[in-house]
């Protein structure tokens, strides 16, 4: 009998999603707890929390890919169950995950029709997707060859693939679930334009982060998880990052780094006319030369891709290379069997890889095989020539979690089982309990929670101010400027320019990032 | 945490396997008319109902504990070794050699250097295919399938030619010397009292491999080698991060993989045949990859799952034998079916047996 008076309240006022008390459990773990969430239509909204608050779960009940234990979920105040992503999608529903889920060898139009093909003939659908494709790139400046095979295309550029794919299916909600963590600063720029185009279009927009600059810069409402609950959401106009922080950690936290200034010493590290090749002879390092003190943190700032990776190979003995390297006066073999990581450890360089997964663990192995990963021909470590002695590596690694408060303290863990921060501790504790000459740091806090950035920056302060030198390498302007006491700023394969960090700013330094050089900035 | 209890994981699961593929095989013995019972209860008494049977099954499991251990040892560096085959072949060749140099006195003298006759040919073996993958990229599972086949060419010009022995038309060496042959069962519980099958092959190469499956956990848990043969096989990236040489450790999985696989010409060569003959390898390279799948490449897994395949075959065997309407290759089908659903579909049980632990972990809770 009110159904009309509800329909025309609905059509003015129901937003575009409403949770209403989902929870949802694995086994012991309460992922998510009674949470209730509206986001109205046409507006961006950010879900910013540590890494394992739940977030992720749920959105991927929204996108049915879990069942949520109890609560509802309401497409523009409609009660929709959600099963599976069948369902999500026909809701109007599109999810764009943080690992992209595309064919590799397939071309960007048939990533598109892709589970949407419409019929047992490809032509007629992919004629109709490629139209359906110029139309939304003029619409929202999603400019992408059509042809062009995925694996032949930049990671920007695989990511408007995967909106697409959600627009041609005709979304109107778009989830992106940490969509910058692998972006340039200037794609992520343009992503955000794209995000608002979308919103302006009438579209609705859920951007899961833990980056708080990317809140404050696009969202219009921010709601805030810890521990498995939503813990505030408000308008992010009546917000900034420092108090965002503080509900995401639950207490006041340090955004920026508490340090003494640098008393550098002698010369630690030389390098010179340093040149690398990648297997396909394109010259990834174009002779760089430059110096590294002790007691002091070089940063090297710069748009992932244009080298710094493969100066951290380098160093740390993971790439051969052309040039010379001195450490303390000695030359260091750059290339031939003498030129490996193991070596460069006996030499005094430890080195805490960009990609932690990937280089610096072995995610399968617990956590006590883990801290001698790398340092596995110590004696400390060795029973004999041939045995390794389990018994010291395992109080090694108790000690180790003990001193760099890692969580759960259970060395028998695999590496798989701790969160980003606590494997980031892992890796950290092994290659600063080393006491190095030298230590590489790449990505310190890449997918590391708020709490336990803290911790890390002050350690590496810490190793820096007992008198070792610190190459460290990121991405994030802000890590660089807070952490570094001088910055080399790396464009193409080359320094740029090289700055005392307390006398430069981030439109400079963001300059030289851009290619323009020190002269004529 | 999220998991099942160890127990489960390592006995319930593979036991629910098993029924499944016993079912699966019963419905195919009675599509060809066969009572099914009786197909089971022959292949069970058959492998277990004597000590002809058991000494049988012993022999068998011995072979493929070889086999598994190899394909296992290798897989813990991620190569997929299926040349156990050729491995094992070639390996006959070296202990021959040794075997016929001399006339040993006392099998307890000629057994050391027997066994490093076959090893020492067997991890040759591998090693090429192990240097083409190391230095080439050239990729094992092609190379070592190609060398199966060239050490059976290899091993039939050799009996037909320098190795033959000129008194029969077989292609087969000349007899060992009576002092090589390796004790039986039957010889050594004698003495104790205890009376055994004559004529089971079972011999004291049962517990060099029993000796074989400790080593290869001595040395993949306890030593620096096998540290870095793990670490290579779980992350090669990570291992060239950690300085781990990749070429090196490449080579020596698996020749040290192929030396295992070589060790099954001992327990048949040495002990059983008493001269080296043709394809005396009888496809247990083959099942040592079900062997390794089945028990989880762990050499604890490796010994149950040989005894099994032990079992299958002597029972098999005996099965043919009692059931003219099975044929040899039904027999084949019957195997086939139990490495189906305990190496291929092992996620088909898995998987509901891990969430119903989860359901009732959460019922009590």
């Amino acid at each position: 009998m009110t159904g009309d008076k509800q329909q025309g309240r609905q059509e003015t006022a129901a937003p575009a999603i409403e949770l209403r008390g989902i929870s949802k459990a694995f086994g012991p773990v309460q992922a998510n707890r009674n949470i209730s969430l509206r986001v109205a239509r046409g507006t961006i909204h950010g879900i910013v929390g540590e890494n394992g608050a739940g977030k992720s779960t749920l959105m991927s009940i929204l996108f049915g890919f879990y069942k949520a234990d109890a609560g509802e979920i309401l497409i523009d105040g409609q009660p929709t169950p959600i099963p599976d992503s069948q369902a999500a999608i026909a809701a109007g529903i599109g999810m764009v995950f943080q690992h992209f889920k595309l064919v590799e060898n397939f071309t960007v139009l048939e990533n598109i029709i892709l589970g949407a093909e419409g019929g047992g003939l490809l032509r007629p659908s992919l004629a109709r997707a490629r139209e359906t494709l110029v139309e939304l790139a003029r619409e929202y400046e999603l400019e992408v060859d059509p042809d062009a095979v995925i694996e032949d295309l930049s990671v920007g550029h695989q990511q408007r693939v995967e909106i697409l794919k959600a627009l041609y299916r005709s979304a109107d909600i778009l989830i992106l679930d940490e969509p910058t963590g692998v972006l340039t600063p200037s794609e992520a720029d343009h992503l955000f334009r794209i995000l608002r185009n979308l919103r302006n279009q009438g579209k609705t927009i859920i951007l899961i982060t833990h980056k708080l600059r990317e809140i404050m810069d696009v969202t219009d409402t921010v709601s805030v998880m810890r521990k498995g609950e939503m813990t505030a959401t408000i308008a992010t106009s009546d917000t900034s990052p420092t108090h965002l922080a503080e509900l995401m950690v639950g207490r006041k936290v340090l955004l920026r780094v508490d340090k003494k200034p640098a008393r550098p010493g002698e010369t630690v590290l030389e390098v010179e006319d340093l040149r690398l090749r990648d297997e396909n002879g394109v010259e990834r390092i174009k002779g760089i030369s430059f110096s590294l003190r002790a007691g002091e943190i070089l940063g090297v700032a710069g748009v992932a891709g244009n080298g710094q990776s493969e100066l951290l190979d380098v160093l740390g003995g993971i790439s051969p290379a052309q040039g010379r390297i001195r450490l303390k006066g000695r030359d260091i073999p750059l290339s031939g069997r003498r030129a490996n990581g193991l070596a460069r450890r006996k030499q005094g360089i430890a080195h805490v890889p960009e990609d932690r997964q990937r280089l610096g663990l072995i995610m399968d192995f617990m956590a006590w095989e883990n801290t001698c990963f790398g340092y596995h021909d110590d004696p400390r470590y060795n029973r004999g020539a041939l045995m390794m002695d389990n018994g010291a590596i395992l109080r090694d690694c108790a000690g180790k979690m003990e001193r760099f408060d890692i969580r759960p303290p259970n060395p028998r863990l695999p590496a798989q089982n701790f969160s980003g921060g606590n494997q980031q501790k892992i890796v950290l504790a092994r290659e600063i309990e080393r006491n190095p000459e030298v230590l590489l740091v790449g990505q310190p806090t890449r997918g590391v929670d708020i709490g336990a950035i803290e911790f890390i920056h002050q350690r590496i302060v810490e190793l820096r101010d007992s008198g070792k030198a610190i190459l460290l390498v990121s991405v994030e302007l802000e890590e660089i400027l807070s952490l570094s006491d001088r910055v080399v700023v790396m464009f193409d394969g080359r320094i740029m320019g090289e700055r005392i960090t307390a006398e430069t700013d981030e439109r400079e330094l963001g300059l030289l990032m851009a290619g323009v050089s020190g002269e004529a900035a | 945490m999220d998991k099942m209890p160890r127990w489960a994981d390592v006995f319930l699961v593979p036991f629910i396997n098993l029924i499944l593929a016993f079912v699966a095989s019963g419905l195919v013995v009675l599509a060809i008319g066969e009572n099914p019972f009786r197909a089971i209860w022959i292949m069970i008494s058959g492998a277990l109902g004597s000590t002809s049977g058991i000494g049988y099954t012993l022999y068998y499991a011995t072979n493929y504990m070889f086999t598994g251990l190899a394909v296992a040892f290798a897989f813990h560096a991620r190569l997929f070794n299926i040349g156990g085959e050729g491995q094992a072949t070639i390996a006959g060749v070296g202990a021959a050699l040794v075997l016929l140099a001399f006339d040993w006195p006392y099998w307890w003298l000629a057994l050391p250097f027997a066994i490093i006759g076959a090893a020492a040919f067997g991890g040759a073996w591998a090693f090429i295919p192990a240097y083409l993958q190391a230095k080439r990229g050239s990729h094992v599972v092609i190379t070592t399938i190609m060398f199966n086949f060239i050490g059976a060419a290899l091993m039939g010009y050799l009996l037909n030619g320098i190795m033959k022995n000129p008194d029969t038309q077989n292609a087969e060496t000349v007899a060992f010397p009576a002092g090589t042959h390796l004790p039986t069962m039957h010889e050594m519980l004698a003495p104790l009292g205890i009376s055994f099958s004559r004529s089971a092959p079972v011999n004291v190469s049962f517990f060099l491999a029993l000796g074989a499956a400790w080593l290869v956990w001595f040395v993949l848990w306890r030593t620096r080698l096998g540290y870095q043969i793990r670490a290579f096989g779980h992350s090669e990236t990570a291992a060239r991060y950690a300085g781990i040489d990749a070429v090196r450790i490449t080579i020596i999985a698996m020749v040290i993989s192929g030396a295992l696989a070589g060790l099954l010409a001992i327990n048949v060569v040495m002990g059983e045949q008493g001269r080296l003959i043709k394809e005396f390898v009888e496809g247990a390279g083959f099942v040592g990859i079900a062997v390794a799948l089945m028990g989880r490449s762990h050499p604890f897994g490796i010994v149950l799952a040989s005894l099994l395949f032990g079992m299958l075959t002597q029972g098999g065997f005996e099965l043919m034998w009692d059931m003219p309407t099975v044929s040899r290759e039904m027999v084949l089908v019957i195997q086939a079916l139990i490495i189906l659903f305990t190496g291929a579909l092992d996620n088909m049980v898995r998987d509901p047996v891990e969430r119903l632990f989860l359901k009732l972990r959460k019922g009590k809770s």
